[in-house]
């Protein structure tokens, strides 16, 4: 299939702010193009110019052949967008919130209950149908909030930050729901800053650093980024002080990462350095409890490719209050 | 690089009648809407009846044989309260909780949804406006002259007003600004239009300030359907001024909502 969204150079600025910077990409029909970038890089702001919801600075972006800024209209009756809030109607029930976006989508009047109540049992909404939206569980008003974006069959779904929020089951839940969406033909465009969901969902990601695309390819193609560095990981049964400074002494260790009792290494010369390693550690008075050769992951690459701590990608934006959240 | 074509060969009166059309249900649906949600609740219906009630009691007390000359008055400040209640705040505060955004992101040109916001707070206005007026008429035996001129008084007083509401709400960011700013409007229509003391009588500058406000021109014409012919102007001039208000406070609205948005978003 084709390009379905086209972007070329968008640039936003809000004052002297550069927010998003000469960002150009394609996202073809059928695929799920995932944007991944820490809280702040650009991620929602250039969504909401591909949407039309905000004007850009410069630049152009076509969604299925319009031009955003010229012919908005026509480019919301293609898509659907699932901001990162749940903004449905608080008063109305999940019934009614499908109803009325079906009547502002132009969605024939005998098709608007069908397709509400088909959507309800999809998302398995249907026992909340007569509940209003301000009374649903977090992980229910996303959902709903999903089937509201999908009621005019739209041949994109754009989603900012979908799970963000939600508990573990709710989340996981959801990427059923994206991925099943996906395989009905949709193209689907998600922001996220949670590695691990760019890499279980996504067939290419654009990784968005301080509003500037630093690589576009397939998960699998940016972890060979970083596939001639080898990963060792050490557990101890504790952590010695002043670790991470004698081991970094040491040559070939090209960087160390230490979570709790795990040591990892990334190295290039795994055989010249594994036996320096365990003489430090033992020297210390640490006992080994196991070791492991990983290979690269998806982390890895983000942390080599965009040099920051991958520990920042896990930081959740505060949620907005108010009873709509 | 080529990019499809999405335009259709129909005959250029069809496609815009369509479109019109179109944005006319859309608007019909988000007014339906706003009814349901806002304005048909105990709170906003009260509000709407208790002011006017409450005039024609203060009224009737002073001087139980003026209050028929009042009656007018009365009725032009119910719709302006009960058209500007929610408008005046409907936008702003839709913004600040974020449902704002779920009208934008649907195929809906900023037109139609300042056309849904007006119609909404039109309808809830009529409402009230017709129920006081239809206990008031039989029981101050008063009959409506110029029926249809009567008609469309109502019908774009409760336009102008709540494009009034609207103009503050799309103007403003915080739904206090909103609140005050409607009451800095409303408050000084009460003594500037007619509604109790005649414009003419008024001490200069007074008047001046009198034909700039749309209240005015709703009390003078009712004044002829209802006082026989005692109105300052024409009835057709009133109404002409009206629906002047009406396409200057829209095309206003629309022009500041555009901007607003552009700016906010």
């Amino acid at each position: 299939m084709g390009d379905i969204i086209l972007v070329n150079d968008l640039t936003k600025f809000y004052g002297p702010t550069l927010a998003v910077d000469h960002v150009s990409f394609e996202v073809k029909g059928g695929e799920v193009f995932g944007f991944l970038g820490p809280n702040g890089a650009g991620k929602t702001t250039t969504i909401r110019m591909i949407v039309g919801l905000t004007q850009p600075s410069s630049g152009m972006a076509w969604i299925d052949g319009h031009d955003v800024t010229k012919e908005p209209v026509e480019v919301k009756k293609t898509i659907g967008l699932v901001p990162e809030t749940s903004n449905l109607y608080g008063e109305l029930t999940a019934l009614e919130n499908l109803i009325y976006q079906a009547e502002l989508y132009g969605v024939p009047r005998k098709e608007r209950r069908v397709r509400a109540l088909d959507l309800l049992d999809e998302f398995g909404l249907k026992e909340h149908q007569e509940k209003p939206f301000q009374k649903l569980s977090r992980g229910l008003k996303r959902r709903l909030t999903i089937a509201a974006a999908l009621i005019h069959h739209p041949k994109i779904l754009f989603l900012d930050e979908p799970t963000t929020g939600l508990d573990v089951m709710s989340a996981r839940g959801l990427r059923k729901l994206i991925l099943d969406s996906k395989k009905k033909g949709l193209t689907i465009f998600l922001t996220t800053h949670y590695i691990p969901e760019a890499e279980s969902l996504c067939d290419r990601i654009a990784i968005i650093v301080q509003g500037k695309i630093r690589i576009i390819d397939t998960p699998e193609n940016i972890k060979s980024q970083v596939k001639e560095t080898e990963i060792l990981e050490i557990r101890l049964d504790y952590l010695p002080e002043d670790l991470k400074g004698l081991l970094l002494s040491l040559d070939g260790i090209e960087k160390i990462l230490i979570d709790e009792n795990r040591i990892r290494f990334h190295t290039k010369s795994l055989d010249q350095v594994i036996s320096p390693i365990i003489k430090s550690l033992e020297d210390r008075g640490a006992r080994i409890q196991s070791i492991n050769t990983l290979s690269p992951s998806l982390e890895d690459s983000f942390v080599r490719i965009t040099g920051l701590d991958s520990e920042l990608m896990k930081i959740d934006k505060p949620i907005k209050g108010g009873p709509e959240s | 690089m080529i990019l499809p074509c999405h335009c259709e060969a129909k005959p250029k009166q069809s496609l815009i009648w369509t479109q019109m059309k179109e944005e006319i249900k859309k608007s019909y649906f988000i007014a339906k809407k706003d009814m349901g949600t806002y304005y048909l609740k105990p709170p906003l219906i009260s509000w709407g009846l208790m002011l006017p009630i409450v005039f024609v009691f203060a009224f009737y007390f002073r001087n139980p044989m003026g209050i028929k000359e009042v009656v007018p008055g009365l009725i032009g400040l119910t719709l302006l309260f009960s058209c500007t209640s929610m408008a005046a705040i409907v936008i702003t505060f839709e913004k600040r909780i974020g449902a704002l955004e779920r009208l934008l992101l649907a195929p809906l040109n900023f037109r139609t949804i300042l056309l849904g916001k007006t119609l909404g707070s039109t309808l809830f206005g009529l409402m009230v406006a017709v129920f006081i007026t239809l206990i008031l008429i039989p029981l101050m035996g008063l009959h409506v002259k110029h029926f249809w001129a009567f008609i469309f008084i109502f019908v774009f007083s409760g336009l102008a007003f709540s494009l009034l509401g609207i103009l503050i709400s799309v103007g403003v960011k915080e739904v206090f600004e909103a609140m005050t700013m409607s009451n800095f409007f409303r408050f000084p229509m009460i003594f500037l239009c007619g509604v109790f003391f005649p414009v003419p009588s008024m001490p200069f500058p007074l008047p001046i300030l009198s034909y700039l406000l749309p209240l005015t021109y709703t009390v003078d014409g009712l004044k002829h359907s209802l006082l026989g012919d005692k109105g300052m102007i024409p009835l057709s001039l009133d109404l002409l001024i009206l629906l002047a208000f009406v396409i200057l406070l829209f095309s206003l609205s629309l022009f500041i909502f555009k901007k607003r948005i552009r700016q906010e978003f």
